[in-house]
């Protein structure tokens, strides 16, 4: 089940929560929407839930096609997990999951299928034997599979999950969010989930939509929004980033002979591992850096430089086998070179 | 291996310093202030041989007072627990011009003193008062249309003439001196209620009516119980508004601790510590028995 969403404006007071927002969710896929806090993607997570509703007459929102801006939560076939679970505390894990279908005034199903279902769902999420525990006796990741569970028994269409991982610790999150991918393959339901960890958005969705005030800035592939961010935001949220001034690499540029010097104002745009060091020669291009520090744990080096030019930090990252290759100390100094730049007018490389 | 070595040192040492102190005070005030004076009215009433205690506490006009207060005091707790808690779920749940207000008019049963209330009530309640020139001709005639479809029961005997000075009257002073129990034990429990719940039930498909049946008042029962609780043993000791409205017919509208303090004017002390130990004996267990069952409504919230 496709979701559109169209021109939604949502306003709390004088704060603007979303500002003419359109997307597009495809059929099956896992969609994150990512965006620091205050960004609005919540507040979009739950207009499609129908947990909020769009101002007046601002925009639709529409389930295959099928137009259900006015339509109440219960009714559009949607699955919600919240954050921190929101399970029923006074019932069993099996009540639980079995909620959704005890409350249906029509076609309720007999008792012996929804133990049968809940029993399917159980296994599902790899919990068979929990039924007949009391949430508070359950750990957060397995809590947080009941919940989704309990969202599943309905057999909604489209599932919404906000910040599902956000309330665990590392270690359970990052298997959580790995099981989740992986369920998702199996069971093919359109998903969308909310998060400001730009790491889980990368390594589990189909299509990251990434929201700041108010906003979409850019949607696309993983890949995509990584090598091509669309703005100067998208480049500094997804991972480090050094801002240069183009100044200095116009400057940097015309060392090189034959090359053009152009005046450029504004800001440059290179992740640290784009940057490569080469030792320090005067009539080379490239930029002039002192080294300040090496970091040296874990399997990238990451060095910080300054420029000897305008006295500001760069950021690189380079594998710990080409560092020792370059023999290079504290004060040294060097020459950077830009694999890979964005200024998004034009992209450079020297 | 001896048994020195796993022996366990005297005092363990706390992070928190001063338990001795506050748990010696503690101790030490509640015998000055609770258990002395309990304590005290039962030697003075084992006084009494077991004949004369009988006659004193099972007197038919005693056990009538016991049916009046124990009886009325349960139906007043029962009412304040759903209207309280409407009262709660308004106030923490909306906003709205005035509401501060009404949440400090919550608290005046508090502070008032209770003969000024049940004197308010008998004055308002009564035949030519503001309410009670309209309301008791309608309790009049409710009472009456009763007794004509289910002759059987004696409705008049059993919820009374009159509003003030008979039953009703005594029911409404009760109602009015429990109410801020249940408000404010459930105002709390309310405001921390998690808008999740009603949202994970809103998206499983539950209607209002099943959300708040199945998800929000069992999740509210603990405070609800304790708030009932609570203003039920303030109704049972309630004397000072009670009186001025109760009329105080003896088998009728008398309550327990009126007959106390009538036994106290007649200097029979004894009596009247006999009577207060059976109050106490059976207000005891039955709060004993509503904790048991909050514990039980507790149940799935121990970590």
């Amino acid at each position: 089940m496709s979701v559109q969403v169209d021109n939604i404006r949502k306003t709390f007071g004088p704060y603007t929560a979303l500002d003419d927002v359109s997307l597009q969710v495809k059929s099956g896929q896992l969609t994150a929407l990512l965006g620091p806090s205050g960004s609005g993607k919540t507040t979009l997570l739950r207009i499609i839930a129908g947990l909020e509703y769009a101002d007046e007459g601002s925009g639709r929102i529409q389930f295959h096609g099928e137009d259900v801006t006015e339509m109440p939560a219960g009714k559009r076939k949607v699955g919600f997990v919240f954050q921190h679970y929101a399970l029923f505390k006074h019932m069993s894990v099996f009540e639980n999951i079995a909620f959704g279908l005890r409350v249906r005034r029509e076609n309720r199903p007999p008792e012996a299928e929804i133990a049968d279902r809940v029993h399917k769902l159980l296994k599902l999420v790899q919990l068979a034997d929990l039924g007949g525990r009391y949430p508070h006796q359950l750990s957060g990741g397995q809590r947080q599979r009941i919940a989704l569970a309990r969202a599943l028994a309905v057999e909604p269409e489209v599932l919404l999950l906000d910040e599902p991982f956000g309330a665990l610790d590392a270690k359970v999150r990052k298997e959580l969010r790995r099981w989740l991918r992986q369920f998702h393959d199996e069971i093919g339901l359109t998903t969308v989930f909310v998060t400001h960890d730009q790491e889980e958005a990368l390594e589990i969705a189909d299509e990251v939509v990434i929201m700041n005030q108010a906003k979409i800035e850019q949607i696309g592939t993983p890949q995509e929004v990584y090598d091509r961010p669309a703005t100067p935001f998208v480049y500094q949220f997804l991972g480090n980033v050094n801002v240069l001034r183009a100044q200095v690499l116009a400057e940097a540029r015309a060392r090189k002979p034959g090359s053009i010097a152009f005046e450029s104002e504004g800001q440059v745009y290179v992740r640290p591992h784009d940057i490569e060091i080469v030792p320090y020669a005067p009539d080379q291009p490239g930029i002039a850096a002192v080294l300040r520090y090496i970091h040296a744990a874990g399997p990238q080096a990451r060095l910080t430089l300054e420029q000897v030019q305008t006295r500001e930090t760069v950021e690189v990252e380079t594998s710990r086998v080409t560092l020792a290759g370059l023999d290079l100390k504290v004060g040294d100094l060097v020459n950077l070179r830009l694999r890979q730049a964005h200024s998004f007018t034009d992209d450079y490389t020297i | 291996m001896s048994i020195a070595a796993i022996s366990l040192p005297r005092f363990s040492r706390r992070v928190l310093p001063g338990f001795g102190l506050s748990l010696g005070f503690t101790l030490a005030y509640l015998g000055l202030i609770v258990l002395i004076p309990l304590g005290a009215a039962f030697i003075k009433a084992a006084g009494l041989s077991w004949a004369d205690f009988l006659t004193a506490v099972a007197s038919p006009r005693v056990l009538a007072s016991y049916r009046v207060s124990f009886g009325i005091s349960l139906l007043a707790a029962l009412v304040n627990g759903v209207f309280g808690g409407i009262l709660a779920w308004v106030l923490v749940r909306y906003t709205f011009p005035g509401r501060r207000v009404v949440d400090a008019l919550v608290d005046l049963p508090f502070a008032l003193p209770t003969a000024v209330a049940g004197i308010a009530l008998a004055a308002i309640y009564s035949k030519n008062g503001w309410a009670g020139q309209w309301l008791e001709p309608l309790w009049v005639g409710t009472v009456h249309r009763l007794a004509g479809w289910i002759p059987w029961v004696d409705w008049q005997g059993w919820l009374g003439k009159t509003i003030a000075f008979d039953r009703a009257g005594i029911f409404l002073a009760l109602t009015f001196v429990g109410l801020p129990f249940v408000v404010r034990t459930l105002q709390p429990v309310l405001a921390e209620l998690e808008p999740e719940l009603e949202e994970a039930a809103a998206t499983l498909g539950a209607n209002r009516w099943q959300t708040m049946t199945r998800v929000i008042l069992p999740e509210l029962m603990p405070a609800l119980i304790t708030g009932f609780a609570l203003a039920f043993a303030r109704a049972l000791g309630e004397y000072g508004s009670v009186v001025f409205i109760a009329g105080n017919m003896p088998m009728h509208s008398e309550i327990t601790p009126l007959l106390i303090i009538t036994k106290l004017e007649q200097y029979d002390y004894r009596g009247a510590t006999a009577i207060a130990v059976v109050m106490l004996v059976t207000s005891f267990v039955l709060l004993l028995l509503i904790n048991l069952l909050q514990k039980w409504s507790r149940r799935y919230y121990r970590v």
